[in-house]
């Protein structure tokens, strides 16, 4: 039983203000800039941001949670934005791959990852990024055992992965 | 200082950046005001026939633009035949087209499509038809079909015959003194691409533009102008980013003409993409199969003969079936081979190609056998290949354009460290881990394109470059290395040039499948912009102006954009600009070599794989692997090593994960998620080591490019397959093979 269990279903979170089925306004921070949009509540912030923000760079891979390829962060930490209501982030900090670079400075992610060839199509390729960058912010890119551990709910089709790994190495490294 | 040529550079990919930022566009990604959302319906039953669609309650949802079906849809102008799109032709991926009537013909057949303002609308309302069913037993595993098999005269939209044979081979079993015999079986695999198929079409009066994920945008074109009808001059199909294909949008199934059916019906810009589920069932598939082999060898080890047999499932309209028998026919000198298909009607939609279609699976029984051999033989596994080695193909008897194949076993054998290895199974432990190691030939046959392939190439009086054509890049890195070959064909620094791609109002060139892309795109490419640098000779030689003037054309060399004849020299840019000319421009094509040329082209290769199996647990783990090919030129050696990475890595997901499988009576896929069909995930992923044997072939193209996409994977489930024998002493002839094989 680990230290910090949940609590008890009985018991009653904050209750919300009731609002939809219709569109209603939602405003999200998303990469440091307010967006209001008029959604419905059964939005997925994934949707939200591809299809209302124009902001394309998280990928639909599945829409189930399961390739990786939507990760976006939400207050600094990995989410999969497709099995995230986009309702749910207000009054918190999205982070997406287009705000991941200082202007025209890429990420050292994102340098390394062209420098070690670590995607091919690059539909996968923003998720592995945000990934990345996150378990390196968070020491999880100790060997490669951790990275590969750490990155493997981001398939990746074309099978970049050594590459992916040498991408992370060469960050961690400061190579 | 010149400049060195760029052929060869391990250039970084020219398209990283937009990769990386999230700025690149793939086709569900376009902003087009006023777009509405299209959510595909499929059969929940395999066999049968609709009986009634309720559409009421999802057309009376908010915002539902239209609900088409069966009873609604306007009919196809005309169904195509089935022809693999590097025909450069209409490339449909099957001879049939959905909700032109009642009849359901396999599970997932698209029934429906919902139109909505919004996506959430759409799905929700796709969720509320009400359709029934009149259903009949269907017939979907091989068990079920085995009985009903035919010998089919071709296959492959007709482009194979369904029988090859040579020699005798019931006289060359005869002979043998060695026979192994083995059959396989092989569980249906899916592409899976990250990115799913998607279509957005708008129409602009009785034009229409189609944004969509293809190998081939000139196959898109083709394609839906034949369904609708719609001259080819009024579909433009642009495909600029496209997440992947692997032969799942190589042919050009029914979605995108139905994207442009929605468009014109509801009068708005429509986006069409399939779900994740739906891609396991709109898009083709590598068939479930059985393959039995029969080998007969000398007791020094050579074969005199080659039986090859598969039976495999197909659809109610096509005789397909992926070319299993093709690379296991040619890549050994045996005198002696038949090699057979046969299939039973089925229902399920026509399988298609999937990377190395036919070579993966025929070399995987083909390479498991050869290791048995040798080890019934005693002969050492890479000595039993060498002894079997030909220079030419054993079925015309041409000699290979280019082989490699030597150099591949002895550069990959010494990358490995095979030698030395104790043949014996069962005999390396480490802790409570069996370890073994494996080999295994690959090959890939070089398949040029059927009609000649152009390019365009222009020069800006600024010293910038343009080349362009049609094709687009799906990953391959085909942008990056057509910059390479414009660069150096124009004698230009390849900062300077720019490769514009994945549109059809760009030069043609066919879908880039069967590994042809980097050779016949390569082919045009260098031909347009070697074209426009004569040009620019042959102008400045008769420019009075020019220091070049009176110089013999042949005399002159091009480095930087400079015109160089011995001493005296001009450059691109003075040129154009003393002429007041703002640019100038040339046109290159490049036609296949004729069918009936006296050489046989295949690409070779050799796999090495070391696994450790845990016997307890019936646990694999793959934790090398060495791949050594013979590529011809290799246009960009970082790019055609992750190619080949990714090609092996394939293969093993083909040998321990990729698997699905139908529910015999209600003939659905069982696991069309990626939660359930595995794919090998960063953990599975060994590092993997590639060697590049550069061969030089001036048959094949004018570069001698033979391509890289999909040998990578041929021969690599052997080779694991072959060291999970030597970790456990079993022999598994099922794929993939899965814990429970190895308890
Ligand atoms: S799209 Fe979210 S996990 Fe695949
Ligand atoms: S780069 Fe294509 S899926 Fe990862």
């Amino acid at each position: 039983m680990s230290a910090q269990s949940p609590a008890p279903l009985t018991e009653r979170g904050q209750v919300l203000e009731e609002r939809g089925p219709g569109p209603v306004a939602v405003t999200l921070s998303v990469n440091g800039v307010e967006r209001s949009l008029e959604i419905e509540p059964r939005v997925s912030l994934l949707d939200a941001l591809r299809e209302h923000l124009d902001l394309t760079g998280a990928k639909k891979g599945c829409d189930q949670g399961t390739c990786g390829a939507c990760t976006v962060w939400v207050d600094g930490h990995r989410v999969l934005s497709c099995l995230t209501l986009a309702m749910t982030c207000e009054g918190r900090e999205v982070t997406t791959i287009e705000g991941l670079a200082e202007g025209d400075e890429l990420h050292a992610v994102q340098q390394a990852f062209i420098a070690e060839d670590a995607f091919q199509c690059g539909y996968c390729t923003p998720g592995q990024i945000m990934s990345a960058a996150a378990l390196l912010k968070e020491g999880h890119a100790g060997d490669d055992a951790e990275i590969k551990e750490w990155m493997s709910g981001n398939i990746c089709r074309c099978a970049a992965y050594p590459h992916i790994r040498a991408a992370i190495r060469a960050v961690r490294d400061g190579a | 200082m010149t400049t060195a040529p760029a052929i060869g550079q391990p250039l970084d990919r020219v398209d990283g950046r937009p990769k990386v930022t999230g700025t690149a566009r793939y086709s569900a990604e376009i902003p087009i005001p006023g777009t509405a959302y299209a959510c595909l319906v499929g059969s929940r039953v395999a066999s049968g026939r609709i009986t009634g669609i309720d559409a009421s309650s999802a057309q009376a949802e908010e915002g539902v633009l239209a609900v088409l079906t069966h009873q609604n849809l306007p009919r196809i102008a005309e169904q195509p035949p089935l022809v693999p799109s590097l025909a450069g032709t209409a490339a449909p991926g099957q001879t049939f087209f959905p909700m032109q009537d009642d009849i359901v013909h396999y599970a997932g057949q698209h029934i429906a499509i919902v139109v909505a303002d919004t996506w959430e609308r759409a799905q929700h309302a796709a969720s509320l038809l009400r359709v029934s069913y009149e259903e009949t037993p269907p017939v979907t595993t091989l068990e079920q079909g085995r009985d009903q098999a035919y010998e089919p005269e071709r296959i492959f939209g007709g482009w194979l015959p369904g029988r090859v044979e040579r020699g005798n081979i019931d006289a060359g079993l005869a002979e043998a003194d060695a026979r192994v015999e083995a059959t396989f079986t092989y569980a249906a695999n899916n592409h899976n691409p990250i990115e799913p198929s998607c279509t957005t079409a708008e129409w602009d009066g009785d034009e229409l533009v189609l944004y969509d994920s293809t190998q081939g945008v000139n196959a898109t074109q083709l394609t839906v102008a034949r369904l609708l009808g719609t001259p080819l001059s009024k579909i433009r199909v642009i495909g600029h980013y496209v997440g992947g294909s692997f032969g799942s949008k190589a042919m050009i199934h029914d979605h995108a003409a139905l994207a442009a059916m929605a468009a014109r019906e509801v009068g708005r810009p429509v986006k069409l993409a399939l779900s994740r589920e739906q891609m396991f069932t709109s898009v083709g598939h590598r068939e479930e199969q059985e393959q039995e082999i029969v080998l007969g060898a000398t007791r020094d080890g050579r074969l005199t003969g080659i039986r090859h047999h598969k039976l495999s499932p197909t659809s109610h309209f096509d005789d397909w079936a992926e070319p299993s028998i093709g690379v296991a026919s040619e890549i050994y000198a045996c005198p002696n081979y038949q090699g057979v298909y046969r299939l039973f009607r089925a229902n399920t939609m026509t399988p298609t190609f999937m990377r190395a279609p036919g070579e993966a699976s025929g070399m995987l029984a083909l390479e498991c056998a050869m290791d048995e051999l040798a080890q019934e033989l005693g002969v050492e596994p890479i000595e039993l290949r060498l002894r079997n080695y030909t220079d030419a193909s054993p079925s015309s008897g041409h000699p290979w354009s280019s082989s490699g194949l030597r150099e591949c076993y002895r550069r990959g054998a010494a990358r490995f460290g095979w030698e030395g290895r104790d043949p014996r199974p069962g005999m390396r432990r480490e802790g409570n881990w069996l370890i073994g190691t494996g080999m295994a030939s690959a090959g890939y046959p070089v398949a040029p394109p059927a009609n000649p392939q152009r390019a365009r190439a222009r020069l800006y009086a600024d010293g910038t470059a343009l080349v362009q054509a049609a094709t687009p890049d799906f990953g391959t890195g085909v942008a990056t290395v057509m910059t390479q070959v414009a660069a150096d064909g124009l004698g230009m620094p390849v900062d300077r040039c720019r490769f514009e791609n994945g549109d059809t109002d760009l030069p043609n060139i066919a879908a880039a499948v069967g590994s042809a892309g980097a050779g016949m795109i390569s082919a045009a490419v260098h031909s347009a912009a070697t074209a426009l640098r004569n040009q620019l000779i042959a102008r400045a030689v008769a420019d009075a102006n020019s220091p070049l003037h009176g110089a013999n054309p042949v005399d002159v060399v091009v480095r930087d954009g400079v015109m160089t004849a011995g001493t005296a020299s001009d450059s691109y840019v003075d040129l154009l600009q003393r002429n007041v000319q703002p640019d100038a421009e040339a046109s290159g094509a490049w036609s296949p070599p004729a069918g009936d040329a006296p050489y046989a082209m295949m690409t070779f290769g050799a796999q090495f794989a070391e696994v450790a199996v845990d016997p307890e647990f019936g646990l694999v783990r793959v934790r090398r692997m060495t791949g050594a090919f013979a590529p011809g030129r290799v246009l960009n050696p970082k790019l055609a090593r992750s190619q080949l990475m990714g090609g092996m890595l394939w293969g093993l997901g083909q040998a321990l994960l990729e698997a699905n499988y139908t529910h015999p009576r209600t003939g659905r896929w069982a696991n069309a998620s990626l939660g359930e069909y595995l794919v090998a995930v960063n953990a599975d992923a060994p590092d993997v080591d590639v060697e590049l044997v550069e061969v030089e072939d001036d048959i094949v193209n004018p570069l001698g490019v033979k391509g890289v996409g999909e040998v990578g994977q041929v021969g690599a489930a052997a080779a694991i397959a072959n060291a999970v024998w030597h970790a456990t002493g079993r022999r598994v002839r099922k794929m993939p093979i899965t814990i429970e094989d190895l308890l």
